[in-house]
C-alpha cells in the first residue's frame, strides 16, 4: 500500500477536461463575429487550449482515481481551468496596454502581466469577481474577451467538476468522490442513484434560471424600462447572477441600469446563494422541503434581517449622497433597494454593485463585512463559510457549554430534526477554525506586503481584501470598493490572493489535504 | 372456539391458562419437558415440537382452528408461525413481538406476515407505563389508531374545576373532543351546551396530548404537568418506549443510561429527553443531579435486580412515586411490598392484551365502557363504506343511530372531526356508539 498520490490519472483526466474548455471557447468566438472584432485571439486561443488537452490526456490515457488522485484531481481542475483561462486575456491584451495584456519588455512586466491575467482568470472562475482588469469598457477591451470574463464565471458557478460529471462518462464513474471535494457545503447530497443524473440536475436548473433571468432582463429593456440592458449585457450578466459572481462589463456595474433592473437583478442573487438541490424538490413537487431546509429558513432570516437594519441606517442617512447610487437619506424606496441589493450581493458572494459602498459611513460597512462572513447556502453557488456551517458551529458551542456545567448529559447537535454526524461537526470546527486563521494571517500579510511597497492600506481594506478572496466575494472597501481595483497590490499579494480564491472556492479542504499528504508521506 | 398457542413460556402459559376453561386449547412448546410439564398443569392438549412448521402445524389441526396465538420469545418465529398458519387455514393470527420496527411494518402494510394482530410487548408495556404516570385520574384508558389517539374516561370529582362547567367550556383543545357522558347510569350524548356535573363520567377521544392536557384540568392534583420532574433509569427499549410516549404528551423527561453508545442514540432518537450517561446506582451522581428531586422514576433496567436497587435507592433518596418494570412475574409482589409503588410486568401485560383482545371483538380494536352500556370503535373505511364521501353532520342526519365520531386519523396523521368534515376511504374513525347499534355501525362502514 503506497501513501504516495498517482499523480498521472489525476493529470490524464486533467487533459479530458482541457480540451472541452476549448470548446467553450466558441462562444466568445461567436461574439468577436457579431461584432465584427478580431477572430484570431479565440482562434488562436481554441487551437492552443485543445492542443495542451490533447498532449496532457496523453499521460494516463485510462485514469482510474483513487480518494487521493480525486483530491488532487480537483485541486487540479480549478488551477488548471484558471491557467487555461489566462491565454484569451493573454493574446487579446498582447501589445496593448491592457494590465491582463502579455507583455515582453521586460521580465518584471513579462511576470506582473502573467499574474495579472492568473488573477482575473481565477476571479472568474472561482466566481470572486475581484477585478484588476483596469478600465473596464469595450473601448479598451473587445467585447468578446468581456464575454469570456463572464463565461468563466458561469462555467465555475456550479462547479466545472460537476459540469464534468454531467456530460463526460469517464468522470462520472469516479463522480460522487468528485463532487463531494468541490460541491460547497459540508456533504454531498445525491438526488438520484445515479451521480450523473444529480449532476445533470443540477447543471439544468442552473441553466433554466440563467435562461429565464436573460429573458427577463431582455424583456425589460424591450419594455424600454432598461435601456441599457441590451442583448449583450443580458446574456453577459446572466453569465455572472446565477453562479454568484460579480463580473459586469459595465465599469459602473449593475449602477449603470435601471431601478427596474436593480429590483430583478435582487431575487435572482438571493437565489443564487439557496441550495440547489432545493429547487429540485420544489420541481418535482415537494415544496415544502425547501420550506422547512433549517438552511434555508436560517439563510431568509439572516438575509431579512441584515437588510432591514442596513435599510434603516441608509434611511438614516449612513450614506453620503453619492453620484452612483443616489440619495438614501429619507428615501424609502431607494434606501430599501440599495440595502437588499448590496446585502443580496455580498452576502452570498456575489460582488455586484449599485452604489459605490466604500464610501459609506464606517458602521455601515461594518455591517457588510459582517454579512460578507455568512456566506451563500450548502450546495448553492456562493461561497464563505455558508450558513449550515455557522449553524452547526453555533449550536455545538452551546451544546459544549451545555455540557461543561452536566458533563454526563449526552446531546447530540441537531439540524431540522436531522442529528448532525460527529464526523461531520468535527469536520466543520476544522474547516470554520482553518477558514479564519488563513484569512486573518493573509490579511496581515497583505497589509504588510502593501506597506512594503508604499501604499498603507486602512484596517478594513486589509481585512476586505482577504475576506473578498478567500470567500469569493470580490469588492471590499475603499481602494479595493465595488468600483476599484486590486491591480495595484504587488506580485506576492496577488499570489497569495490567487491561492486565497483557489481554495477558498474548494473549501480549503481539499488542497491542503494533498499538500499535507504529500508532505507527510515523504 | 379451536385455539392453537405457540410458545409454552410465561406468556403463553398465562394466556392458555385463561382460555383452558371455555375453549379447546392447543399448545406448541419446542422443549418436549415444557410440553409434558404443563399438560398436568392445565387442561391442554400440548405438542412438542417447531411451531413454525406445517407438519406440527397439521399436528395442532391449525387448518381449523379459530385463532393461533403466537407468544414465544422470539420475534421471528412467531413471524414465521403465523405465516405459516395463513397457508393452512384462515385462523385468526395474533404475533407477539418486541421489535417495535416489526409493529410498524405491520402498521403500515396491513396483512403483513400474515399476521391479523399484533402485540408489541415493549411498547404494551411503556404505554401502561404512561398511563400510570400521566392519567391516575382516569377510570379507563386505550390507544386506537396505534397510538395516535387516546380515549380516556374520567370521573369528575367535586373539587374539580371541570364540574359545574359546559362542554364547550371544558373543551379548550382543539384535538379533543366530548363523546360521551355518563350520569346516573344513562349516556348523555354531550352537546355544547350540556353541563357537568360533579359525579358525572366524561368520555373523551383525541390526541395522547389533548387528553393529557385535559386530565390536568380535570384532576390538577394528581395528574403531573409539564413542570414535574420524570426519570426512567435504563435506555432498554421499555426506557426508550416510555421517554418517546412521554415526550408526545409533552413531557421532557429524563433517561439514565450507562453505556455510552445506547445513551447516543436514544439521545439522537430523543429530541426532548435530557439523556445522561452514568451508572444509576451511584449515588454520589444521583444527588448531584437532584434525582431525589424528581416526582416520578420509572426503573427500566435489563435485570430485576438492578431495578430494585435503584427502586430501592430512589425510594430512600426521596422520590414521590417509583414505578419498576419487572421482568419476572413472581417479583412483582415482592417489590410492592418493600414499599415500590407500582411493578409492571411486561409478560403480564402482554398475556392481559392478548387475553382481552380474544375475549372481545376479533375484528375491531374496541373499548367497552360503563357496564357494556355504549363501545368506542376503531373503524377503517373500505371503498364501499357508506360513510365514505359524507360529512359529518350529513351522517348524523342520515341515521338514528346513536353515536359520535371522537377522531379520525388519515395517512397516519391526525384530522379533528367537525360537522363539515368529510370521510374518505382509508380513514380510521374512532367512535363512541351505544352498545345496541355496534353491528349496525360497523356494517355501515
Amino acid at each position: 500500500m503506497s501513501w504516495g498520490v498517482n499523480w498521472k490519472a489525476s493529470v490524464g483526466l486533467l487533459g479530458v477536461g482541457i480540451k472541452y474548455l476549448a470548446v467553450t471557447m466558441l462562444v466568445p468566438l461567436v461574439v468577436a463575429v457579431v461584432y465584427g472584432e478580431d477572430v484570431w485571439v479565440f482562434l488562436v486561443s481554441l487551437a492552443l487550449v485543445a492542443g495542451i488537452g490533447f498532449a496532457v490526456e496523453r499521460v494516463d490515457p485510462d485514469p482510474d482515481l483513487g480518494p487521493r488522485e480525486a483530491l488532487l484531481f480537483v485541486s487540479l481542475a480549478w488551477l488548471a481551468a484558471a491557467v487555461i483561462g489566462t491565454v484569451p486575456y493573454l493574446l487579446a491584451g498582447y501589445g496593448t496596454a491592457s494590465t491582463v495584456g502579455l507583455q515582453t519588455g521586460s521580465f518584471g512586466a513579462f511576470s506582473e502581466s502573467i499574474i495579472n491575467a492568473l488573477f482575473e482568470s481565477m476571479s472568474g472562475f472561482t466566481t470572486t469577481g475581484a477585478t484588476v482588469l483596469g478600465e473596464i469598457s469595450t473601448d479598451r477591451h473587445s467585447h468578446a474577451l468581456l464575454m469570456w470574463r463572464q463565461l468563466t464565471q458561469w462555467l465555475g458557478g456550479m462547479g466545472i467538476i460537476v459540469l464534468m460529471i454531467a456530460i463526460l462518462p469517464e468522470v462520472a464513474v469516479n463522480g460522487a468522490q468528485l463532487m463531494e471535494s468541490e460541491a460547497p457545503g459540508p456533504e454531498l447530497q445525491k438526488l438520484t442513484p445515479r451521480i450523473a443524473e444529480t449532476a445533470r440536475a443540477l447543471w439544468l436548473i442552473y441553466f433554466g434560471f440563467t435562461v429565464v433571468y436573460i429573458a427577463i432582463l431582455y424583456g425589460l429593456h424591450l419594455g424600454g424600462m432598461a435601456p441599457n440592458m441590451d442583448l449583450y449585457n443580458a446574456v453577459a450578466h446572466g453569465f455572472t447572477t446565477l453562479p454568484t459572481g460579480g463580473f459586469s462589463p459595465e465599469a459602473d456595474s449593475i449602477a449603470a441600469f435601471s431601478a427596474a433592473v436593480q429590483w430583478v437583478v435582487i431575487p435572482f442573487m438571493l437565489v443564487a446563494g439557496v441550495n440547489f438541490a432545493l429547487f429540485w424538490h420544489v420541481l418535482r413537487g415537494e415544496a415544502e422541503v425547501m420550506l422547512e431546509n433549517a438552511e434555508f429558513r436560517a439563510y431568509a432570516g439572516a438575509l431579512a434581517v441584515v437588510t432591514a437594519v442596513l435599510a434603516v441606517l441608509l434611511f438614516r442617512g449612513a450614506a453620503p449622497p453619492i453620484e452612483l447610487g443616489g440619495a438614501t437619506e429619507g428615501v424609502t424606496e431607494n434606501a430599501l433597494r440599495q440595502a437588499a441589493f448590496q446585502i443580496g450581493s455580498l452576502l452570498n458572494s456575489t460582488g455586484y454593485a449599485t452604489a459605490d459602498f466604500a464610501q459609506w459611513d464606517t458602521h455601515a460597512q461594518v455591517l457588510l463585512l459582517f454579512a460578507m462572513f455568512i456566506g451563500g447556502s450548502a450546495g448553492s453557488t456562493g461561497g464563505g463559510v455558508k450558513v449550515v456551517r455557522w449553524l452547526i458551529v453555533g449550536k455545538t458551542i452551546r451544546r459544549e457549554l451545555f455540557t461543561t456545567a452536566h458533563p454526563d448529559v449526552v446531546r447530540p447537535v441537531r439540524l431540522g430534526g436531522n442529528v448532525v454526524d460527529e464526523d461531520a461537526i468535527r469536520g466543520i470546527m476544522v474547516f470554520t477554525l482553518l477558514y479564519v486563521v488563513l484569512f486573518a494571517l493573509s490579511a496581515v500579510f497583505i497589509a504588510l506586503d502593501t506597506a512594503r511597497i508604499g501604499i498603507q492600506l486602512s484596517v478594513l481594506e486589509s481585512i476586505s481584501a482577504s475576506l473578498a478572496t478567500i470567500g469569493n466575494i470580490g469588492p471590499g472597501f475603499g481602494r479595493l470598493g465595488p468600483f476599484g481595483s486590486y491591480e495595484f497590490f504587488s506580485n506576492a499579494s496577488k499570489l497569495l490572493m490567487i491561492f486565497l480564491m483557489w481554495v477558498g472556492r474548494l473549501e480549503i479542504v481539499p488542497v491542503l489535504a494533498v499538500f499535507i499528504s504529500a508532505i507527510d508521506s515523504r | 372456539m379451536h385455539v392453537v398457542i405457540v410458545g409454552a413460556g410465561e406468556v403463553g402459559t398465562s394466556i392458555a391458562a385463561s382460555l383452558a376453561p371455555d375453549h379447546e386449547v392447543v399448545v406448541v412448546d419446542v422443549d418436549p419437558d415444557r410440553a409434558e410439564q404443563l399438560k398436568y398443569e392445565l387442561d391442554v392438549l400440548t405438542i412438542a415440537g417447531d411451531g413454525t412448521t406445517a407438519g406440527i402445524q397439521t399436528a395442532a389441526d391449525v387448518g381449523d382452528a379459530d385463532m393461533v396465538i403466537a407468544c414465544t420469545d422470539d420475534d421471528r418465529t412467531n413471524l414465521v408461525t403465523c405465516g405459516t398458519a395463513k397457508t393452512l387455514g384462515d385462523a385468526f393470527t395474533i404475533a407477539r413481538v418486541k421489535s417495535t420496527e416489526y409493529l410498524r411494518t405491520w402498521e403500515d402494510t396491513r396483512g403483513a406476515f400474515g399476521v391479523d394482530f399484533m402485540v408489541c410487548t415493549d411498547l404494551l408495556t411503556a404505554q401502561n407505563i404512561v398511563r400510570v404516570i400521566g392519567l391516575p385520574a382516569a377510570i379507563d384508558v386505550d390507544p386506537f389508531a396505534s397510538g395516535l389517539v387516546q380515549m380516556a374516561e374520567f370521573e369528575i370529582s367535586a373539587e374539580s374545576p371541570v364540574a359545574g362547567q359546559t362542554v364547550s367550556e371544558a373543551d379548550r383543545f382543539e384535538s379533543l373532543t366530548f363523546v360521551g357522558i355518563f350520569r346516573n347510569g344513562e349516556m348523555i350524548i354531550p352537546r355544547g351546551d350540556t353541563d357537568i356535573g360533579a359525579g358525572d363520567r366524561a368520555v373523551v377521544i383525541g390526541s395522547p396530548e389533548s387528553v393529557q392536557s385535559f386530565a390536568n384540568d380535570v384532576a390538577p392534583e394528581t395528574t403531573p404537568d409539564r413542570a414535574d420532574e420524570i426519570v426512567i433509569v435504563g435506555g432498554s427499549e421499555i426506557g426508550y418506549q416510555t421517554a418517546r410516549l412521554l415526550e408526545e404528551r409533552d413531557f421532557t423527561p429524563r433517561l439514565i443510561e450507562r453505556d455510552p453508545g445506547r445513551a447516543r442514540t436514544l439521545a439522537e432518537d430523543l429530541p426532548n429527553t435530557v439523556v445522561m450517561e452514568h451508572d444509576a446506582t451511584d449515588t454520589e451522581f444521583l444527588s448531584r443531579e437532584h434525582v431525589d428531586e424528581a416526582d416520578i422514576v420509572v426503573t427500566a433496567l435489563g435485570s430485576d435486580e438492578q431495578n430494585l436497587l435503584v427502586s430501592v435507592l430512589a425510594k430512600r433518596l426521596g422520590v414521590d412515586r417509583v414505578i419498576a418494570v419487572v421482568d419476572s412475574p413472581d417479583y412483582v409482589t415482592v417489590f410492592e411490598e418493600i414499599g415500590i409503588d407500582i411493578a409492571i410486568n411486561p409478560r403480564t401485560v402482554t398475556a392481559e392484551e392478548i387475553t382481552r383482545f380474544t375475549y372481545e371483538s376479533i375484528a375491531e380494536n374496541i373499548a367497552v365502557l360503563e357496564n357494556d352500556q355504549a363501545e368506542v370503535l376503531e373503524l377503517e373505511l373500505t371503498e364501499g363504506s357508506r360513510f365514505a364521501g359524507r360529512s359529518i353532520a350529513e351522517l348524523v342526519e342520515e341515521t338514528d343511530v346513536r353515536f359520535v365520531i371522537g377522531a379520525i386519523t388519515r395517512d397516519h396523521a391526525l384530522v379533528t372531526p367537525r360537522g363539515d368534515t368529510v370521510l374518505e376511504p382509508g380513514d380510521h374513525v374512532v367512535l363512541l356508539v351505544d352498545s345496541d347499534s355496534v353491528s349496525e355501525i360497523a356494517s355501515m362502514a
